[in-house]
């Protein structure tokens, strides 16, 4: 053996010298070496907490009585519950649960003090928007605990008899729109969304900087093309594929699933080219960023991350800190899990899901506005 | 005449290093001029600001009477461009390639256009050929169909012969000329001395500078050389003992002959006819040629561009 062919770490070392140069120069990979364990830690840390508390609730009060006031309190007290609207009718309350202002209804009927005091036994009925299971297993197990206990301290005197034995009142609960508490019919239709973000955006990103390092940009852009052009040509056919996927995994969830599917797969399919377009769109907008490819996946990933992680798609919107919701909010994930949760389990129609697709919309409209601006039409 | 190309003090700078600095460029219309200089001189980032795909630092000038600066997109409707790495997709077909680019243009008669580009330029059964694969010569014949597809009225060719043989060679010069009678105006690069003589006129950049500009006649004889022809009578290091004369300035060899070149025409011939008088050489008188003058002009621009660095 020659002494060349032995292992040399002059030659390593002038490989780690020449690696490190290289990863200096590349600012935004050095920066995703960072940042990705960062935002990991800070997410799983501090915004992930699959015991949401605080969630909001609707309560309709027909009675007006101290027994319905007192079950009340004791829900709030368990910090599990807090009361944000009171709605007078039964139809406010279909609103509420289906645009999803509130995660649980309570609903205490006409005389039901009297009737804990008569001894009847009247019901209360708490519903439960549970498209979401994980949002709402542990509430409804407080609820469960203390619902007995709430009453207690009014029964006193003549009515001291009726702490005993049973709960004064027949607690029920509905689960809506996800009666078993299946994850999967809450997963599955969530899991289109996420899969089309992490593949759209991939899309995209790479069709620029693939021209830009293939040297292709410079007859494209000696072509008279605008960029409005070359963006929707980018565009465009993805949003093809994007369907085939939308397809795909509708069939599966459906055939293998069983999710249901109640609203209008019509309006599924309007909001869909919506929030695949969405999501090329920022795909572009990276790519006329990046200096090349490497560096259009490591932003797609970038943004990938904080999708999945806070657009409730993993861990219930709810359960999160003020800031990450505030944040999650702005992702056109999280608008679209509504409104595919919405359409499928709960069958809105176009009036409900108006809200989230209008920040799906604005979220569009700023994001293809930044990538025109960003688009050169020059190499320099 | 008018010019299709005139531009005045055209200037490019990257980061604060200026690559195209103050460049006059004037062509006429159904011209072919040549555009000339060493490697890394400028001439793709002049072509590029002409095109529109570079923006101009400073200076203005016209394109097919159309303002370099403002009027970008009209000049990429009506020039081709066809660049000096190829820059086609490769993962396409050629007939896909050139399907691409006349749709891009809005060519007329597509199927027709396209498929008498193929034929002109004998990549008949290449059609359905990857880009990608093909040789470079084939290469650089398909951009050229590419660039002429939409029967541009300016072409700015970049090197267009780069690695292609001679008879290749040969028949993209025709295929120039005939474009140029056709009236179409060629700005074409080239590091060929054979190819700038086949030009109506050449300019030639060194440094980022216009240093020459003219008929081939015009740039040798502004040169001021003066050359002949040496044959030697066997001995070895004759190329050496030429190129240590203070007359002599280049030398070139073709297979016996010598070509040698000065600017003091007297000192050359004595200092030829002491050495034809030792029995040496032969020479006679020649014309000066393009070479010549550019390696004279290369040498005189490196200076003037030591001179203002120091
Ligand atoms: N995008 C760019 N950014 C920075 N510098 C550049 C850029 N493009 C070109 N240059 C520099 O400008 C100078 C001129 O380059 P240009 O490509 O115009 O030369 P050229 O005459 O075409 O050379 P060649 O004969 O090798 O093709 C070179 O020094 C090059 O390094
Ligand atoms: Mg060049």
């Amino acid at each position: 053996m020659s002494p060349q062919d032995r292992f040399s770490f002059a030659r390593l070392n002038a490989m780690i010298v020449k690696e490190f140069v290289q990863i200096r120069r590349d600012t935004l990979t050095f920066g995703m070496m960072v940042g990705i364990p960062l935002l990991q830690l800070l997410l799983f840390g501090f915004a992930i907490n699959s015991d949401p508390k605080h969630l909001p609730t609707a309560v309709r009060d027909a009675d007006h009585g101290t027994m319905g006031r007192a079950v009340v309190a004791a829900m709030q007290a368990s910090k599990y519950f807090e009361i944000t609207v009171l709605p007078e009718t039964e139809a406010e309350v279909e609103t509420i649960l289906a645009e999803g202002q509130a995660q649980f209804v309570v609903t205490v009927p006409v005389d039901f003090s009297r009737r804990v005091l008569r001894g009847e036994r009247p019901a209360l009925l708490v519903e439960a928007d549970a498209t979401d299971p994980a949002a709402t297993a542990n509430a409804l197990n407080a609820l469960e605990k203390l619902a007995g206990g709430a009453v207690s301290r009014d029964l006193v005197g003549p009515f001291a008899g009726l702490r005993q034995g049973a709960a004064p009142f027949d607690l029920r609960v509905h689960r809506r729109y996800n009666p078993e508490g299946e994850t999967a019919f809450n997963i599955v239709p969530g899991l289109m969304g996420v899969v089309l973000t992490m593949t759209m955006v991939i899309m995209t990103c790479l069709a620029v900087t693939r021209e830009r390092e293939r040297g292709t940009m410079e007859a494209l852009l000696a072509m008279p093309l605008k960029p409005i052009e070359v963006m929707l040509g980018k565009i465009l056919p993805y949003i093809v594929i994007g369907y085939i996927q939308v397809v795909f995994i509708m069939v599966t969830a459906k055939l293998v699933f069983a999710v249901p599917m109640v609203g209008s797969l019509w309006l599924l399919s309007v909001v869909t080219v919506i929030f695949i377009t969405a999501n090329l769109a920022v795909g572009f907008t990276f790519s006329t960023i990046a200096a090349n490819q490497l560096q259009a996946v490591e932003m797609g990933f970038f943004f990938f991350l904080p999708s999945i992680l806070l657009s409730g798609f993993m861990f219930p919107f709810r359960g999160m800190p003020a800031w990450a919701q505030v944040m999650g909010e702005i992702l056109p994930l999280t608008h679209f899990l509504r409104i595919v949760r919405g359409i499928l389990l709960k069958g809105n129609g176009a009036g409900e899901i108006l809200s989230d697709l209008g920040a799906l919309l604005a979220f569009l409209v700023v994001v293809c506005s930044v990538a025109i601006r960003r688009y050169r039409m020059t190499l320099d | 005449m008018t010019a299709a190309i005139s531009v005045t003090g055209l200037t490019k700078r990257f980061s604060g290093r200026t690559v195209v600095d103050a460049i006059d460029l004037d062509v006429a219309e159904g011209q072919i001029m040549g555009f000339l200089g060493p490697n890394g001189s400028g001439k793709t980032t002049t072509i590029r600001m002409l095109c529109g795909l570079l923006r101009v630092d400073a200076g203005e000038g016209t394109c097919l009477g159309l303002d370099i600066r403002e009027q970008t997109a009209a000049i990429k409707r009506q020039a081709g461009y066809m660049t000096q790495r190829f820059s086609l997709y490769e993962d396409m077909t050629v007939l896909e390639n050139l399907d691409f680019t006349a749709r891009v243009h809005g060519v007329p008669e597509r199927r027709a256009r396209v498929a008498e580009a193929v034929e002109r330029m004998g990549l008949g059964d290449r059609g359905k050929q990857l880009a990608g694969q093909l040789s470079g010569g084939w290469k650089q014949r398909l951009a050229l169909a590419a660039c002429i597809l939409h029967k541009p009225r300016l072409l700015l060719l970049d090197e267009p012969t780069a690695g292609v043989d001679p008879q290749a060679r040969r028949d993209f010069w025709d295929r120039i000329h005939d474009f140029a009678a056709d009236g179409m105006t060629v700005l074409v690069s080239t590091h060929y001395m054979d190819e700038a003589e086949r030009c109506h006129a050449i300019a030639y950049i060194a440094y980022g500078r216009l240093v020459a500009r003219g008929t081939v006649e015009q740039v040798t004889a502004a040169s001021g050389l003066s050359a002949a022809a040496v044959r030697g009578h066997g001995g070895p290091g004759l190329v050496d003992r030429l190129k240590a004369l203070p007359s002599v300035e280049t030398t070139t060899s073709f297979g016996t002959v010598i070509h040698v070149a000065g600017h003091d025409g007297a000192a050359l011939s004595a200092d030829l006819e002491t050495l034809a008088e030792q029995g040496v050489l032969t020479w006679v008188p020649e014309a000066p040629n393009l070479e010549d003058a550019f390696i004279h002009l290369m040498a005189g621009s490196h200076d003037n561009f030591a001179g203002t660095a120091s």
